[in-house]
């Protein structure tokens, strides 16, 4: 009880807001309600100098020049790998792609691996709750492969059906790819139950941790998952840059995924020799600034303590879910027992769009639609929520003004 | 049907209205009740091929050619989109083909509803425009070619 209070003690939103620029904008005259984290985070001023700081102090290709800004951006961007490693607790460096984001990380081994070891008749088992980036790839390596897909139903809760999930395990199932947070209901899934299942069955695991990697911690030696995803951008990191960890003897039996500079040995015509890991995934010149700058995020969040930050989340997700409980005809979609960041919801007759708009004139940022998970919102029934999402700097009275925002766009619009 | 008032009339009208609201929540408040009151289309028009497709909202617009004039009749799910297109019928419906697509539709920045041209909202008032004038040039040339 003393650590938890010695915690919330050390936690202080306000110190935490003053570090995001952005925080401190009016949208449509009132001071900006920023409740989208889900989609993309705010960035902290260290990231933003450390753009800056790059641009301005160092910039140069990396790896191959022999001048003190090559070698200054190099080590920079491989300080970077470093952190990476250490905050996914990754055993390897080696194991540490640098990627555009989620959805590049799961097509590379959509790509590469996919493309390498399945075969007509082979399954591969997705969840009802994917994002397209995690059903869109696997549809169309099953199709040029023949395979097929197979997809893990939910309970109204928005829960996985384990059980439906175990009956689908067979020897044909060669890879597993799931969610670790619903982008739109929050559920957190028991991955580590799902990868020890999928591992028993002689399946690969891939886990899309683009909703995870922020709220939760994530050590992928524990997990024991076969490939991890995620994106710099929900980090408080920047746009452009994320992460493909994958076990170092999987990354090295698979094939290239793009053929270019950086990635290669020697090259002929006759041949060429590839790098070794993790260049040999690295095609070309890589985002450079952004990866530098990427690492002051996660300096960031450990220096603010992620354990401190998931419990101010929490603690948001669960205040907001109560207060928006209290509002009449709105119904929350998404009600596992374990939820992380977000908080999606509909309201008895009105439209997410008109609602969006609402808000948006009270300086309110919320997420409408079907958050790019059609067949989840067809599970439901709906054509889309309203979404709020929370993240370090987040208030009560954000969420309050949220709540009034609402009860506002309710009379307007009833 | 026919339109007696000009396009730019009716511009100017909406603008004159719109001069009295103060703040955004009473402009809002007036396109919503546009919405409401919009004669609803009937159910044999809403139809795949009158759909105005865009990501958040459902849009249909159907066109109909009188004597020279379009008439543009439409409805939506969503009820502030629905009062945008109200606001575009009584500008642009009852107008000769010649006389929509040489429409300028300024009256849209005069009261501060540009953010609704913006890509994001790709069922705003964009899209619908490109529509009605995509309406207006087919009678033109089906009429040109007898």
């Amino acid at each position: 009880m003393i650590a938890t209070e010695e915690i919330m003690h050390a936690f202080d939103v306000e110190n935490i807001r003053r570090q995001f620029p952005v925080l401190n904008r009016t949208v449509k005259g009132k001071p900006l309600v920023y409740l989208d984290s889900a989609a993309t985070s705010q960035k902290p001023q260290v990231v933003i100098d450390a753009l800056v700081d790059y641009y301005s102090g160092f910039n140069a290709n990396i790896h191959r020049g022999i001048h003190s800004l090559a070698e200054e951006a190099t080590a920079a961007f491989e300080a970077t790998r470093d952190a990476v490693k250490n905050f996914i607790h990754a055993s390897s460096r080696e194991e540490i792609i640098f990627t555009r984001g989620t959805t590049e990380g799961i097509n590379l081994v959509a790509y590469t691996w996919g493309r390498q070891n399945i075969k007509a008749g082979d399954e591969i088992i997705i969840s009802a709750m994917e994002h397209h980036s995690n059903i869109v790839p696997w549809q169309v390596l099953c199709e040029e492969k023949n395979a097929v897909l197979k997809v893990i139903p939910i309970n109204d809760e928005g829960e996985l059906l384990m059980d439906e999930f175990y009956k689908l395990l067979s020897p044909k199932t060669k890879l597993v790819s799931v969610v670790h947070v619903s982008n739109a209901l929050g559920t957190v899934n028991p991955v580590k139950q799902i990868t020890d299942a999928a591992h028993n069955a002689g399946a690969v695991v891939m886990i899309d941790g683009a909703q995870s990697t922020v709220h939760l911690d994530i050590d992928v030696q524990q997990l024991d998952c076969d490939f991890f995803a995620f994106s710099a951008h929900k980090l408080y990191g920047p746009t452009g840059a994320g992460v493909l960890f994958g076990k170092k003897h999987l990354l090295e039996t698979m094939p290239v995924f793009q053929g270019g500079g950086e990635m290669i040995k020697e090259v002929t015509f006759a041949k060429t020799t590839f790098n070794d890991l993790p260049y040999k995934y690295e095609a070309g010149t890589p985002n450079i600034a952004d990866v530098v700058a990427f690492k002051a995020a996660l300096d960031f969040i450990s220096e603010t303590g992620k354990e401190a930050i998931a419990q101010h989340e929490h603690e948001l997700l669960r205040y907001a879910t109560a207060q928006l409980q209290s509002i009449p005809g709105l119904t929350i979609i998404g009600r596992a027992k374990e939820k992380a960041g977000v908080a999606s919801f509909i309201i008895e007759k009105l439209h997410t769009q008109d609602i969006a708009i609402i808000l948006d004139n009270q300086g309110i940022a919320v997420r409408t639609g079907h958050h790019c998970t059609q067949p989840l919102m067809d599970r439901f029934g709906i054509s889309g929520t309203t979404r709020a999402s929370f993240a370090v700097y987040n208030t009560r009275q954000e969420i309050d003004a949220l709540v009034s925002g609402l009860h506002k766009a309710i009379r307007l619009l009833s | 049907m026919n339109n007696t008032i000009s396009i730019e009339e009716t511009e100017r009208e909406i603008v004159e209205e719109f001069a009295l609201f103060d703040s955004w929540d009473d402009k809002y408040e007036y396109i919503i009740d546009l919405g409401k009151k919009l004669e609803p289309l009937d159910a044999q028009y809403k139809t795949d091929d009158n759909k105005v497709r865009g990501c958040q909202s459902t849009v249909w617009l159907a066109a109909f050619y009188e004597d020279g004039r379009v008439i543009f009749k439409a409805d939506s799910d969503a009820v502030i989109v629905k009062g945008l297109i109200s606001m575009l019928i009584r500008v642009l419906s009852g107008h000769t083909p010649d006389e929509i697509l040489n429409a300028k539709l300024g009256f849209i920045q005069e009261i501060g509803m540009t953010t609704h041209l913006a890509q994001t909202r790709s069922n705003g008032l964009l899209s619908m425009v490109k529509q009605m004038k995509n309406y207006a040039m087919v009678f033109k040339v089906k009429e040109q070619n007898g």
